[in-house]
């Protein structure tokens, strides 16, 4: 038994070598030990441990689980925007290996579209649906609430394993979708393709049961009253989101599964020899892909919809249309993946058929721009900052989704693909629709859940920085893509030309760095500012059943259960006792679920299992595997008990506003 | 005394919410794991004539092994189906015996599975021989594994029964682990179409 | 207890099991005797495998058949369209993707252009 053998048997393939990085990354490893250290000593320092594994860890509270995503999401948002300005910054110089080599700068734009991806986007709208659906039907709960908590903790882990190549090993160089050949063992036998796997594949399961959850609450646990046609559109939204995931995330479940089959028992699905075909990875990546766009940007539409409404003072314009439009968008998001790889060979009539469908898709979405904007109109429009976001939003998406257009049009498709014109173009969407909808839905329900506005000068300012900084960042990428500029160069000739744009993309990427750190400084201001700023239930005069919750809102949401008769129940609400004095409430005990341990647990023992399989430890593997069952099983088959608030109880809380 | 009634039918009308919840739900996940045996189906689809330098189907499948196979599960998803039946209307012993022979004819169908496997690993047809073999496991041992999973719920879930008979919550569980089975026999019927006998038809 | 109740359920089981076991039988045998051309088999034998799914969902799943299954079948359907898009949509794709991937032998490229594209 020599300590080598040893040494494999408890670590796997892990060496000290895996420690070690150049300069510049082992610089970013060091600021994450930091900042870990920074978080968990101060966490210390003031005794909240406790606090926090009893209020907030264990929580099945969905307020509380949104929050934590939200905040997980905000970190993740500093770090994939860190790559961002390295990538920028090493584009601007024209040479190469200026500061980053090559590899590193690979690493960089996989993490970057990953980080951006999986744990900003869809932790933000796991952070809506948590916040927003339940108040919005009237509920005060999820369907499943140890499933959502169990959610979150995956999600936990899959940050983690995502993180982790900072400090040991290395991440993927392959892109945020890791295509094969690249991604297969013979061209990338370290632990960046593994980690990369596994951070996504322990997340996606997250997001799946999260799916599942919320759609399942939307049917089943709406209010006395609320037929599905009464629900606010935010939650129709929710509704198409979910059954998006529910449709694609096994897809990227087998998709990742098989790669992984490939990198770790031999398989042969996606290399090329022995029969593998690497283009039915692309076909499966991108039949989730697609989907999981829209999955990004339908909650967004949904903030839209309730903000327009509220600040244009009137009803939105078209419900059905755009309940229509909806459904629509989901079901085409089916039907158009191929556009990913028109060039990839597929011939005229696959090319035309997915083209075309690409097309239609641009009409409901088209729809619910025009409702939008006869919402507006004739109303009494407030430009608070969620409306100054959603004009922003307008014009870039329209932008963005015309050069979808274009992009979709196979023989000009072969022109653009994979040029910086594609780059700008999802971009455009991503920034435009999707984020512009997070900031704005973070501004308009911030007073709902915090108690306090955020200060709307800073934010006026931070919207303007971002606005100019992403137009600045993204029209030279366009202009670039044409020339002949591709996608993920880390150099070029600069004989090109193309250098000034580079520089003045950069320049757009440091403004939209600005508007960053006043988003930050807007939160710290509106924190110390918080007594003189308080905001009341009813911060906004809105029209839905979340401001008649105070702020912030109770563990139980609604004392009593509101019942319902028409659409923008909260603004019928108002009205009623404008007309006629409020009934005596009669209050009833509310049963809750209790705290619980199993989420933080099973998501611990999935970050170890996605490490080991990284690091090929077989023994954690299998223990951290079998644990898992063992836990989960003892918890399924066992009756849960809730905590009780008694209407005595709920009685004084009420009061005490 | 009425308010105590009526909180009793309150509560009862919640049990019954979450019950139907958690059956909506339930068949929500089996719809999404559908999916996810799609793409197993789908990549088997692309990939069944890859089959490099090794065997095909028609070399390897032997049909009366499989049909014993599929007859196998057939049973064994009748046999769940009566145990869900009885266990509802209260007859312990019959429900329970039905649920012991489903785990016996579980377990017989795995064993069959693995010696199929077994064999094809010996003959030199293993999942790294071609992108044919690698989809033809990928595909049934995910199967196999999701009825490895039924097993260990439903010993779980029988030893439990055996001692606490006749709670609400169980017979909801055993309802679902029924349906879960039967789901496992209806993708049965798409492997064994697909895989099986398209494979040795050529 | 509702012993009719329960006699009619242990029917409808019964009956799913044999239609399940003869469905299954049948097939067997068509793809072992091979009577019929190849062609013909695969596609009645699919047939028969969707029939044996039809029965086992109504006999053994109780699909349509109680009140209050409003959300099982719609999103059983919806299931149903995304897996024939999926499986379908990839099979048409790979296969035209292969035209010009060059998975094919020489030999089989040329039977493709000559079936397809007339050269």
């Amino acid at each position: 038994m020599d300590w080598n053998s040893i040494w494999h048997f408890i670590f796997g393939r892990l060496t000290m070598q895996a420690f070690v990085h150049d300069p510049i990354m082992a610089g970013a490893g060091i600021m994450e030990i930091v900042a870990l250290v920074v978080a968990i000593g101060l966490v210390t320092y003031l005794k909240k441990w406790r606090y926090l594994w009893k209020n907030w860890f264990t929580s099945l509270d969905p307020k509380k689980i949104g929050i934590m995503y939200f905040i997980v999401a905000a970190v993740m948002l500093l770090r994939g925007g860190i790559d961002a300005l390295m990538i920028k910054a090493q584009q601007s110089t024209a040479t190469a290996d200026a500061f980053l080599s090559p590899d590193h700068f690979q690493q960089i734009f996989s993490a970057h579209g990953t980080i951006m991806i999986f744990f900003v986007a869809m932790a933000m709208i796991f952070a809506m649906f948590n916040l927003l659906v339940p108040p919005q039907i009237g509920s005060r709960d999820v369907a499943f609430p140890l499933l959502n908590s169990i959610s979150f903790w995956l999600f936990a882990a899959g940050m983690v394993i995502v993180n982790a190549p900072l400090i040991v090993g290395e991440f993927s160089n392959a892109g945020w979708l890791a295509y094969p050949p690249l991604s297969e063992l013979q061209y990338n036998p370290g632990t960046g393709v593994d980690y990369w796997i596994w951070a996504l594949q322990i997340a996606g399961i997250g997001s799946l049961l999260s799916g599942i959850n919320f759609f399942t609450t939307i049917l089943k646990m709406r209010t006395k009253g609320m037929k599905m046609m009464k629900m606010p559109i935010f939650v129709w939204s929710v509704l198409g989101t979910t059954s998006l995931i529910m449709a694609v995330f096994p897809i990227l479940t087998v998709t990742l599964a098989l790669l992984a089959l490939d990198r770790t028992l031999g398989t042969n699905f996606f290399t090329s020899y022995n029969g593998g075909n690497p283009m039915m990875y692309v076909n499966l990546i991108w039949a989730w892909g697609h989907p999981e766009v829209y999955i990004l940007v339908l909650p967004a539409f949904g903030a839209f919809s309730e903000i327009v409404a509220t600040f244009s003072r009137k009803k939105l314009f078209g419900y059905t249309s755009m309940v229509w439009a909806l459904i629509a968008i989901t079901f085409l998001s089916f039907t158009v993946w191929l556009h990913h790889f028109f060039t990839m060979g597929a011939g005229a009539d696959v090319n035309t058929v997915f083209g075309i469908m690409t097309m239609i898709i641009a009409i409901p979405t088209g729809v619910k721009v025009f409702n939008w904007i006869f919402t507006m109109y004739r109303g009494r429009v407030r430009f608070t900052t969620p409306m100054l976001w959603f004009m922003g939003f307008v014009v870039t998406f329209a932008i963005g989704g015309s050069t979808g257009v274009m992009l979709s049009v196979p023989p000009a498709n072969f022109q653009f693909h994979n040029s910086l014109f594609l780059v700008a173009h999802f971009h455009n969407m991503i920034i435009g629709g999707v984020l512009f909808g997070v900031f704005a839905a973070i501004t308009y329900w911030w007073p709902k859940f915090t108690g306090f506005y955020l200060n709307e000068k800073i934010g006026r300012y931070a919207f303007i920085f971002w606005l100019s900084g992403f137009v600045l960042a993204f029209a030279p990428l366009y202009i670039l893509g044409f020339m002949g500029a591709v996608r993920r160069l880390d150099h070029y000739d600069p004989s090109l030309g193309w250098q000034g744009l580079f520089i003045v993309s950069g320049v757009g990427v440091l403004l939209i760095g600005i508007g960053v750190a006043l988003q930050i400084f807007q939160v710290i201001v509106s924190v110390l500012q918080r007594k003189k700023n308080p905001a009341p239930a009813d911060a906004w005069d809105g029209r839905t059943l979340e401001w008649s919750m105070s702020s912030p809102p109770k563990e139980y949401n609604f004392a009593v259960l509101p019942e319902v008769t028409t659409r923008d129940a909260f603004w019928e609400q108002k009205l009623a006792m404008k007309r006629h004095a409020p009934e005596p409430v009669k209050y009833q005990d509310i049963r809750l679920p209790k705290p619980s341990f199993i989420g933080p647990l099973i998501g611990g023992l999935s970050m170890v299992f996605g490490m080991a399989v990284v690091w090929h430890v077989i023994w954690a593997i299998l223990v951290s595997l079998v644990a898992i069952i063992v836990v989960l099983m003892v918890r399924l088959l066992r009756d849960h008990d809730e905590q009780v608030i008694s209407a005595a109880k709920v009685e004084k809380m009420e009061a005490a506003l | 005394m009425s308010e105590t009634v009526m909180e009793m039918d309150i509560i009862r009308q919640e049990r019954q919410e979450v019950a139907n919840r958690k059956t909506l739900g339930f068949w929500i996940y089996l719809m999404t794991d559908v999916v996810l045996f799609s793409s197993l189906f789908a990549t088997f689809a692309v990939l069944r004539n890859a089959v490099a330098s090794g065997p095909s189907g028609q070399d390897l499948f032997s049909m009366p092994f499989v049909l014993g196979e599929t007859l196998v599960l057939l049973t064994s998803t009748f046999t769940i189906g009566m145990a869900v039946v009885l266990a509802k209307r209260g007859f312990k012993i019959a429900a329970l015996f039905n649920l012991l022979l489903t785990f016996g004819l579980g377990v017989a169908f795995l064993v069959m599975e693995l010696t199929e496997f077994t064999e094809f690993v010996h003959e030199g047809a293993s999942w790294q021989t071609s992108a044919f073999l690698s989809s033809f496991f990928a595909l049934v041992a995910t199967h196999g594994l999701h009825v490895a999973f039924g097993l260990l719920w439903m010993l779980g879930l029988g030893i439990k029964m055996i001692r606490r008979w006749g709670k609400e919550t169980d017979l909801g569980r055993l309802a679902l682990l029924g349906t879960f089975w039967h789901f496992l026999d209806i993708i049965w019927i798409f492997i064994f179409t697909f895989v099986y006998m398209i494979g040795v038809l050529g | 207890m509702n012993e009719r109740g329960l006699g009619n359920k242990v029917l409808s089981y019964v009956i799913g099991f044999v239609m399940s076991a003869a469905t299954t039988v049948v097939a067997y045998i068509l793809v072992v005797e091979r009577i019929w051309p190849t062609d013909v088999i695969i596609f009645t034998v699919v047939g028969l495998a969707i029939l044996q799914l039809v029965i086992q969902l109504v006999f053994f799943l109780h699909l349509g058949q109680e009140k209050g299954q409003y959300w099982t079948l719609v999103t059983f359907w919806f299931a149903i369209l995304v897996i024939a898009i999926l499986v379908g949509g990839s099979i048409w794709v790979m296969y035209h993707l292969n035209y010009n991937m060059m998975n094919m032998t020489p030999q089989e490229q040329a039977q493709y252009m000559a079936h397809n594209e007339g050269i």
